[in-house]
């Protein structure tokens, strides 16, 4: 892959150079909080910690059209997808929209997340943990592809550019002068004394090793009546979990007339609805069930089929659930390291 | 693989469902239905391919989508027949449609029964209430293949005659010297049921002509009948992984994507709807 270096005081200029590609969107800080945005390039937060919500809104929105139908027939929405810039990914965010990219792209290919993940431009940046963040444990605090343009600090005066795709390629192209190929012997020692320097940061202590065995040993836990007993079934950890991709389908109609929409919005595991078939038989009636479904699916079951956990160590779930059920506190529990559901 | 130019539907959106016309459809029992219908456009018609125990998502504009198993034969093409249960939403406004009445469809979905596996082997076919859609699909694919196949048993179980699907259709069948068609009623209420009376387990000590080697047994019902039904099949010694059944999952999209079938790693519309004992065994969830 192609590296280049890009002056810290010449971002400003290169963002402002590209905006005829999409609308900018980047992280804004909303309290103590932040989340992607529309911005211009000054009110960027170059230091944003986790986004509320993940990248997957770019690509799966919340709600939206799927079909107009009429007497006729059904008609595909997928002309009115903009393009965008999203600038600041960090590289958990894009571990899990290769995950996504899976899931979508793969099998009967889903045309909605496909054109909407073309039409937008994903920057990375690199970012520092927060007391929160395991991505270390996860094998996702670097990523090798997912993105079109890549910025890694360095410690210094500028950024490593790495150039993932050739809508990347044309996006550097469009302010070529910017960027420069001499990158010398010290500038990679102070990437590396950087990346070394980041790496000691990591204070969450998370054991991931043999999650597969572990689940399937504690498949009938008594674990799972308490955190069930717990769970509020608020929906809070799939809707801000990268990875989490479930949704819904429903119809609309206008009044009195044959025509109207069909739409798909989020949708999540943990509540009631999910697993009822005819005849109001639930296959997961308690809310242990469902949240072992949910955490077999992050830690376990994807290492199954992909040979790598679906967690992608963000932290969120950490930072989100009410009542403490998270991943953490899940892997420590089942491995018998600390007791946190009494 | 699956080959894309038998699937109805836009095949760069696998969302879009295909109109698709109803020919026929008359009550099978007190709240079930059976459709037939055929693709808008006549060409289509004959180019549409699926296997036996494979499903459709069939949409009512407006209402929305529900996956229904397939339950013609692909052996008897042009025409495909669903069985629907009046349960909710989009079964109940089906259930409103007439001849002629357009709806959408796309599919067929799901891995289907393991057609090729299943040839040159002795097959016992076991449904209860509604398993009989996805089964008779089945059942008349290999009687239209007769040849194909070795000993063929059909065991069906209903509550009462009025509750058994499609009883017209295996009356007859009763009379055919190439099948052993047992049907059997809990309570006969009618007075005039011709088979027997009985729990459907009660069939089992019929079968007689089978080496539990090569057969394969294939089981779609309510999830009660399941439990006595394998303990049955066992008793004949046919190996768990020549089991075969059929399960139910709620299901929004049907490709893999709404994640509301997922059992552990399996996807039930992708890897199921058909799944062996053995599999079932394996995966603690995939029933109850
Ligand atoms: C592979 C497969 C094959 C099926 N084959 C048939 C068939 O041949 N004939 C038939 O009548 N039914 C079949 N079903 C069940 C059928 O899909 C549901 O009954 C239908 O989706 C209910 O939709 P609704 O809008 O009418 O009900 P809703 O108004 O959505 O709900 C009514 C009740 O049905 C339950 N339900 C909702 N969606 C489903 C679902 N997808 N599966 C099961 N229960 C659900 C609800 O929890 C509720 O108890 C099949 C299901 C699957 C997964
Ligand atoms: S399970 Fe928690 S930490 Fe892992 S990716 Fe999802 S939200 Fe992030
Ligand atoms: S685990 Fe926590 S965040 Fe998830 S549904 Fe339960 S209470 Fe809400
Ligand atoms: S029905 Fe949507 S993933 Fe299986």
């Amino acid at each position: 892959m192609r590296i280049l270096k890009l002056k810290k005081k010449d971002l400003k200029k290169f963002l402002e150079s590209i905006s005829s590609f999409g609308e900018l969107w980047a992280p804004v800080k909303k309290g103590n909080r932040w989340a992607f945005q529309p911005t211009a390039p000054d009110n960027i937060d170059l230091d944003a910690g986790r986004t509320i919500l993940p990248l997957k809104k770019f690509m799966v929105p919340q709600k939206f059209t799927m079909f107009k139908y009429n007497k006729e027939g059904y008609t595909p929405e997928l002309s009115n997808i903009p393009s965008r810039i999203v600038f600041g990914a960090h590289p958990c965010d894009i571990a899990g929209l290769n995950i996504l990219d899976k899931l979508f792209t793969e099998n009967f290919p889903d045309p909605y997340y496909i054109e909407r993940r073309k039409k937008t431009a994903i920057i990375g940046l690199s970012c520092l943990p927060d007391e929160f963040c395991f991505c270390n444990e996860t094998g996702t605090d670097t990523v090798e592809e997912g993105f079109d343009l890549f910025l890694s600090e360095t410690g210094t005066d500028f950024y490593l550019v790495w150039i993932g795709s050739s809508l990347g390629d044309d996006l550097m192209r469009m302010a070529e002068n910017l960027f420069s190929e001499d990158i010398a012997f010290e500038d990679i020692q102070k990437f590396t004394n950087w990346k070394k320097e980041r790496a000691k940061k990591f204070k969450v202590n998370i054991d991931l090793t043999g999650m597969p065995s572990i689940f399937e040993l504690s498949l009938n836990s008594k674990i799972w009546d308490k955190i069930g007993e717990r769970c509020l079934a608020c929906g809070s950890c799939s809707m801000v979990c990268p990875t989490c991709n479930c949704y819904d389908v429903k119809d609309t109609v206008e009044l009195r007339e044959c025509k109207g929409e069909r739409n798909r919005c989020w949708d999540s595991c943990t509540l009631h609805e999910y697993s009822l078939v005819a005849g109001g038989h639930n296959f997961r009636a308690n809310r242990s069930d469902r949240l072992r479904l949910w955490y077999t699916h992050k830690l376990e079951s994807f290492i199954g089929a992909y040979g790598k956990p679906s967690c992608v160590g963000c932290g969120r779930c950490l930072v989100t659930c009410p009542v403490d059920i998270n991943a953490y506190t899940l892997a420590k529990t089942l491995r018998e390291e600390e007791v946190f559901f009494k | 693989m699956i080959d894309n130019s038998c699937i109805a539907g836009d095949r760069s959106n696998p969302f879009l469902p295909e109109m698709m016309r109803i020919v026929r459809r008359f009550d099978l029992t007190s709240d079930v239905r059976f459709f037939q219908v055929r693709p808008t456009e006549a060409s289509r018609a004959l180019t549409l391919y699926y296997k036996p125990g494979t499903f459709m998502m069939v949409s009512n504009p407006g209402v929305g989508e529900a996956p229904l198993s397939i339950s013609s034969t692909p052996s008897r093409p042009g025409l495909i027949e669903f069985c629907v249960r009046n349960v909710g939403h989009v079964t109940n406004s089906l259930f409103r449609m007439k001849e002629n009445d357009e709806i959408g469809i796309r599919g067929p979905y799901g891995n289907g029964f393991p057609i090729e596996t299943l040839k040159g082997r002795d097959l016992i076919i076991v449904m209860g209430g509604l398993g009989a859609a996805p089964l008779r699909s089945l059942l008349l694919y290999a009687l239209d293949n007769r040849d194909d196949f070795g000993e063929i048993y059909l065991l069906h179980g209903a509550k009462n005659p009025h509750e058994m699907l499609f009883r017209k259709e295996f009356y007859d069948m009763m009379e055919r010297d190439d099948l052993h068609c047992m049907l059997s009623v809990d309570k006969d209420d009618t007075g005039k049921w011709p088979a027997k009376v009985g729990l459907v387990t009660s069939l089992f000590k019929e079968i007689k002509h089978i080496d539990p080697k090569t057969t394969h047994a294939a089981i779609c019902g309510p999830p009660v009948m399941y439990r006595f039904v394998l303990q049955e099949l066992l008793k004949l010694k046919i190996p768990k992984h020549q089991i075969l059944m059929n399960l139910e999952r709620r299901m929004k999209c049907g490709v893999g994507k709404c994640g509301h079938c997922v059992v552990r790693e399996v996807y039930t519309c992708l890897d199921g709807p058909v799944f062996s004992y053995w599999d079932v065994l394996n995966m603690k969830e995939l029933i109850y």
